[in-house]
């Protein structure tokens, strides 16, 4: 066994753990935590895949943006544990038997259509130097450069829906509706 | 050394469950917390598999990390919408249990 494959098993383990954390704790709180160290993991994992770049996004953006939005959500509707609520009996056993069935089929279909049982290298030293960077930004700016664009107006639109969402119209009268 | 394979099973496990967190809870922050978790997965096999290409291949390619910048992009915004969202059925049900949001079942 390589010290490779014994790296990868390890942070398997704190991904599936953590990620099992996140989807039983009772605890709102308690899952965002589990959710942001599964982050970071898969994080690690962009890394040996020799990713910096989306490593770094991934911190930055799902584990510091994201997962910030969501813990501000969770304290300001104070709903840090929900009251256990009558479920269906049948719910729990049902979405464990479907959830087998989804892991073994993906993982199946996914095997059989890609065998590739060749070993990824672990990145050498030029996937972490700017030059890969470089050649991944002028792939962004030249081939994907609509993608890019369009990506950008999504978010402006996004930004615009929540502001949308969450601001409360003033009684006719009470204001020129400028508040 | 390891094979992509190990990935893609690794993949495949943390999207189910992301798929079993939806499934089971009735708490729709976790539930979409456990979408982000899915959407993580699908990043992950595309990183994986862009990465096998490219040694198979031979040259730099980075269709896939370029697909998850994008998947990272959409999420931000999918998440600050959805969170106005729930912010707004609170306020307005004083609940968040998503078994009492049903005004549009009639």
């Amino acid at each position: 066994m390589t010290s490779d494959l014994i790296v990868f098993i390890l942070l398997a383990l704190i991904a599936v753990a953590s990620a099992l954390g996140m989807a039983f704790s009772q605890n709102t709180v308690y899952a965002a935590l589990y959710l942001v160290l599964n982050f970071i993991v898969v994080a690690v994992f962009y890394l040996l895949l020799g990713a910096p770049f989306i490593a770094m996004a991934q911190i930055t953006v799902y584990a510091g943006a994201i997962m910030v939005l969501f813990v501000f959500v969770i304290m300001l509707l104070g709903v840090q544990s929900l009251p256990p609520a009558k479920t269906l009996p049948w719910q729990k056993p049902l979405a464990v038997v479907l959830a087998i069935l989804l892991a073994v089929e993906s993982t199946y279909l996914l095997l059989s259509r890609a065998p590739l049982t060749q070993a990824l290298a672990a990145p050498d030293a030029s996937a972490n130097t700017t030059s890969n960077l470089q050649q991944m930004a002028l792939a962004l700016f030249s081939e994907y450069l609509l993608p890019f664009e369009i990506t950008s107006i999504l978010l402006l639109v996004a930004m615009v829906g929540a502001i949308v969402l969450s601001k409360h119209e003033k009684k006719a009268g009470s204001g020129n509706g400028l508040g | 050394m390891v094979s992509v394979n190990y990935y893609i099973i690794l993949s495949a496990i943390l999207f189910t469950i992301g798929a079993l967190g939806v499934l089971i809870r009735r708490n729709p922050l976790i539930i979409f917390m456990s979408i982000e978790l899915m959407l993580n997965a699908a990043n992950l096999a595309f990183v994986a598999f862009g990465r096998s290409f490219e040694l198979t291949q031979g040259k730099p390619f980075f269709t896939g990390q370029i697909f998850v910048f994008f998947v990272i992009a959409v999420a931000a915004a999918e998440v600050a919408v959805g969170l106005a969202l729930i912010v707004e059925i609170f306020k307005t049900k004083n609940t968040v249990n998503i078994d009492e949001v049903n005004s549009l079942k009639g």
